[in-house]
């Protein structure tokens, strides 16, 4: 995985400089005002508010951190990084971890919140774009809920037709290749 | 008098094609050019910066190159794919991010390695979003004059979501907790703007696909306050808030015993109303809450 240095050296522990290299964000400034999860407006579905993950993160407590449902529910609408009075990107933490969380294999708290983005991301690797038919056929096959607002919500779409029956694509091949040079770095 | 080369977005080629469409009806009555950026592709969205950060910027980084060809700026209506496009100008500003991205990008296209994505006396292409090309005192002024039946008597809350003001140092918005751009904009129709809390809370975005609940339950929150306001009608330059609040309208009434029936309205779509187009013109059947 590709890491890019800080601009200065980080003191403290290995989660605190890693997350830190990666996101740039000086967690170590956080001193616990709890802004973030004042703003939060998922923080009353989270296991750790946002603040005890900045807390979890000053500390080291890797399993804490990178085992939450937070890291996986945060909805990245960057309330909590344009608020904190110590400008700490608190959104990008959560990235940052969300990558780590990743790279070591951990079973995510919120498997459903992973696999959407696998999907997603599927789609766009083999056609370059989103097909959102698709997307939503794979999640409901990979949920094992395959009638998952087909009736509520995609019989209407389709209906009025906003739903493409035929996916559009990109030039065939070369996002595919981007996503397969990413991966080679 | 303004040409753009223009991003859709899979949103505004699929669920929200008659943001699409109205916009270019309205801009056709504003003589805005939008040139369709060809072979665009996606730009990632919430899925690829949550998963891998180099992804997350050659995504956007492929149609940001494609836009310099141009030598236009970029209108990216969508404020997700707005929102990705100017992360990555900022991200990329960072030489060794550059250079990665660029040489991945470089071997997807089978272009020689070393090559420059742009040539470096090229300034970064100009991305604005819709509230950037439309909301300018120009503009504006267009706009006015273009209204041929004020909107009278509508109340209308404006909902700018999370996108269109966050970061604020990258897509620098007229305020970060109470911007005005789009109240401006949707007054000069001759609608009735109230006041509202919401203008930059979340709707939950992408949570919509995994975890349903959330976002019902947010969306809820919004809805509430907007009728609690003596809104009408909410309106959005968003397509993930558009679809959170009226596609999931009727399973956000059916969960909570709710019987909101507030119609969501894009930015463009009030716009054509006020130029005089029709319901069907502009394709508001595709709305679910009508």
């Amino acid at each position: 995985m590709l890491t890019f240095k800080a601009d200065q050296p980080v003191a403290g522990n290995a989660l605190l400089r890693a997350i830190q290299e990666q996101s740039g964000a000086r967690v170590q400034d956080c001193y616990q005002c709890g802004k973030c999860t004042a703003g939060c407006p998922v923080s009353s579905f989270m296991d750790l508010m946002p603040r005890q993950v900045m807390r979890a993160v000053q500390l080291g407590q890797a399993d804490l951190a990178l085992h939450s449902s937070t890291i996986w529910l945060c909805a990245s609408c960057e309330t909590c990084s344009a608020r904190c009075p110590m400008e700490i990107d608190v959104a990008g933490v959560m990235d940052a971890l969300r990558h780590l969380a990743l790279a070591r294999g951990i079973q995510p708290a919120e498997k459903n919140v992973v696999l959407a983005h696998r999907v997603f991301l599927e789609s766009i690797k083999r056609l370059g774009r989103v097909y959102e038919v698709g997307v939503v056929a794979g999640l409901n096959l990979g949920t094992l809920h395959p009638f998952a607002n087909v009736v509520d919500v995609g019989l209407p779409m389709f209906l009025r037709g906003k739903l493409n029956i035929i996916p559009e694509r990109a030039t065939r091949g070369e996002v595919k290749r981007i996503f397969v040079n990413v991966k080679g770095t | 008098m303004y040409t753009y080369s223009y991003f859709p977005g899979c949103s505004l080629h699929g669920t929200a094609k008659e943001y699409d469409h109205s916009l270019r009806l309205v801009a056709g009555k504003l003589g805005v050019e939008l040139q369709e950026l060809e072979d665009w592709s996606c730009c990632g969205a919430t899925a690829a910066h949550s998963t891998d950060e180099l992804l997350a910027l050659a995504l956007p980084a492929r149609n940001l190159r494609l836009a310099a060809m141009t030598g236009r700026p970029l209108l990216a209506p969508c404020v997700m794919c707005f929102n990705r496009m100017r992360v990555t100008q900022h991200q990329l500003e960072n030489p060794a991010r550059r250079q990665a991205v660029e040489a991945i990008l470089a071997e997807a296209a089978g272009r020689p390695v070393g090559e420059p994505a742009t040539a470096p006396s090229q300034p970064p292409v100009e991305v604005l979003g819709l509230l950037q090309a439309f909301g300018n005192d120009e503009m504006l002024a267009a706009i006015e004059a273009a209204v041929t039946r004020p909107l009278k008597g509508l109340k209308a809350v404006c909902y700018y979501g999370c996108l269109s003001v966050r970061p604020p140092e990258i897509v620098h918005p007229d305020s970060l907790e109470n911007p005005q751009v789009m109240d401006r904009l949707i007054a000069k129709l001759g609608a009735e703007v109230l006041d509202w809390p919401f203008k930059t809370e979340c709707c939950g975005g992408s949570l919509a696909l995994a975890r349903i609940d959330i976002v019902l339950a947010l969306g809820r929150r919004l809805l509430s306050m907007a009728r609690s306001v003596g809104a009408d009608c909410v309106v959005t330059a968003c397509p993930m808030c558009h679809s959170n609040l009226d596609t999931r309208q009727k399973q956000i009434n059916a969960k909570f015993g709710e019987s909101f029936k507030l119609p969501i309205y894009y930015v463009t779509e009030l716009m054509g109303l006020a130029f005089g187009y029709s319901a069907s013109d502009l394709w508001l059947n595709k709305h679910l809450t009508a």
